[in-house]
C-alpha cells in the first residue's frame, strides 16, 4: 500500500478532514445527532486509515502506545470526576446542578464534559485494540521461519 | 464484505426510522470497526472452514421451533408506529417535553444519555475500558510458542 | 389490526433466527462471532422500530415540528452498539489466542484434542 500513489494522496487529503469531522460531531452533539461515541469511533477510524496506508510504526509515532494507555484511563476519570465534583459541591453523584449558578448552563457544562470523557476513552480503546491485533500479526510473521523447521 | 454491507443497510434502516444518532453510530461502528477487526482476525487464523458445508439438521429443527414460537409471540404486539403504544406513554413524552426547558439543548437523545441517565453511560465507559484492558491482557505480551504440545504429538503415545 | 402492522417484528424474528442458526450449526469460531453480531443487530432493529411514531421525526427539538419519535429506545441501543463492539473485540482476541495455542478454531478438532489428552493420562 505504500507505493500506491493515488491512495497516499487521497488519504493525505482525507485524514485531516475526517478528524475535523470527528471533533465537529463531538462538540456539536448537543444540537445535531452526535456525541461522544460517534466522535470517538470516527476519530479512531481516521487513525486506522493512517496506519493502513503509512504503516503501523508511522502511526505509532503520531500517537504512541503509552499515550493510549494514559488517555484510556483519563477519559473515564474525567467522567467520574464530574460525578464526584457534584457530590463535593453539595448535590448527588453526577448531579450537574451545583456546578454553576444558572441551571441550564450547569447542565450544558456537565453534558459537554462528560461526552468529552467518553469520546476520549472510546477513541483510544479502539486504536489500542487495532494496534494489539496488528502487532500480533507482525510477531507471527517474524516467528514463522522457525515454526516450519519444527514441524518436521 | 457482506458483513459490512449488512451493517450499512441496517444503518440506513435506522435513518429511515428517525433514529439519527443510532444510524450514525451503527454506520461508524458496524461498517467501520467491526469489519476491520474481522479482517484482522482472518489475517491471523486460517481462512477456510474445516469440513464441507452440510446442513445441520438438529440445529435447523431447533431454529425452526424457536422461530415459530417467537412469531406466535409477536401476534400480541401492538401495531407499528401507533402513538398510543404502551412504549410511548410512560417516560418518553416526559423527556420529549421537558428537555428543552431543563437543559436548553435540542438533542433529546444526548440529554437523556448524558444527564437524565448518566450513570448508565458511566457504566458503559467502564465496559469499554474493561474491553480494552482485556484485549491488552490477551494479546499484549510476547507470543510464546507452545513447545510441549508439538513434542507430545511427535513422540506418539507417552 | 391486520398482519401488515406486525411486519417489522417478523423481519426481526427472521434475522434473529438466521443469526441463531449461524451460531449453533457450525464449529468455526469466526462464524459464531459473525452470527452473534447478526443476532445483536436484529435486536436493535426491534427496539428502534418499536419506538417509532408514524408521522414523527428525529428527536431533536426544532421549530415547526410537533411529534417526535421516542428518544428512550435510541439511548438504549446506542449503549448496546458500543458494548457490542467491545464484546466482539474480546471474542476475536480469544479466538486468536486459541488458534495460537491449539492450532485451530474449529470446535470438533478442539474437542478431539481434549479427549486425546484425557485418554492418554
Amino acid at each position: 500500500m505504500r507505493s500506491n500513489g493515488i491512495l497516499r494522496i487521497v488519504a493525505r487529503f482525507l485524514i485531516p478532514l475526517i478528524m475535523l469531522f470527528a471533533l465537529y460531531i463531538q462538540f456539536h452533539g448537543e444540537y445535531s445527532p452526535g456525541g461522544g461515541f460517534q466522535a470517538g469511533v470516527v476519530f479512531a477510524a481516521a487513525w486506522i486509515l493512517f496506519a493502513l496506508i503509512y504503516g503501523l510504526d508511522a502511526a505509532l509515532d503520531v500517537i504512541p502506545e503509552r499515550a493510549m494507555y494514559v488517555l484510556m484511563l483519563l477519559g473515564v476519570l474525567i467522567y467520574a470526576g464530574v460525578g464526584v465534583a457534584g457530590v463535593i459541591l453539595g448535590g448527588h453523584f453526577l448531579d450537574y446542578r451545583p456546578l454553576l449558578d444558572d441551571p441550564q448552563y450547569a447542565q450544558q457544562l456537565g453534558i459537554v464534559t462528560v461526552e468529552l470523557g467518553i469520546g476520549i476513552t472510546v477513541s483510544t480503546v479502539t486504536m489500542l485494540i487495532f494496534t494489539m491485533f496488528v502487532q500480533r500479526k507482525s510477531e507471527s510473521l517474524e516467528s514463522e521461519p522457525l515454526e516450519s523447521e519444527e514441524q518436521d | 464484505m457482506l458483513f459490512a454491507i449488512y451493517s450499512l443497510l441496517s444503518a440506513a434502516l435506522f435513518a429511515v426510522l428517525d433514529a439519527g444518532d443510532v444510524a450514525l453510530t451503527e454506520a461508524a461502528v458496524g461498517a467501520g470497526i467491526s469489519t476491520i477487526l474481522m479482517l484482522a482476525l482472518l489475517a491471523l487464523v486460517p481462512r477456510q472452514e474445516a469440513d464441507a458445508p452440510r446442513p445441520n439438521w438438529p440445529a435447523l429443527a431447533v431454529v425452526a421451533l424457536t422461530g415459530s414460537v417467537l412469531i406466535y409471540a409477536t401476534l400480541d404486539f401492538p401495531e407499528f408506529g401507533n402513538p398510543d403504544n404502551p412504549v410511548q406513554t410512560h417516560v418518553g413524552p416526559y423527556y420529549v417535553e421537558e428537555t428543552y426547558n431543563d437543559m436548553g439543548i435540542p438533542n433529546m437523545v444526548a440529554a437523556v444519555l448524558a444527564s437524565y441517565r448518566s450513570i448508565d453511560t458511566m457504566g458503559e465507559g467502564f465496559v469499554i475500558l474493561t474491553a480494552g484492558l482485556a484485549v491488552y491482557a490477551l494479546l499484549g505480551g510476547r507470543r510464546r510458542r507452545p513447545k510441549a504440545k508439538t513434542t507430545k504429538r511427535e513422540n506418539g503415545a507417552p | 389490526m391486520g398482519w401488515l402492522g406486525l411486519f417489522n417484528y417478523w423481519i426481526v424474528v427472521v434475522l434473529m433466527m438466521i443469526g441463531f442458526y449461524t451460531v449453533v450449526s457450525r464449529g468455526n469460531m469466526a462464524k459464531k462471532i459473525i452470527g452473534l453480531n447478526l443476532f445483536q443487530t436484529s435486536a436493535f432493529i426491534m427496539f428502534i422500530s418499536a419506538g417509532k411514531i408514524l408521522g414523527g421525526s428525529t428527536p431533536i427539538y426544532r421549530e415547526g415540528t410537533e411529534i417526535y419519535s421516542n428518544p428512550l429506545p435510541h439511548v438504549l441501543i446506542l449503549t448496546a452498539i458500543v458494548v457490542g463492539i467491545a464484546t466482539t473485540a474480546v471474542g476475536l482476541a480469544l479466538a486468536v489466542r486459541i488458534h495460537e495455542n491449539f492450532g485451530s478454531i474449529e470446535d470438533d478438532l478442539l474437542n478431539e484434542d481434549d479427549s486425546d489428552d484425557e485418554t492418554s493420562t
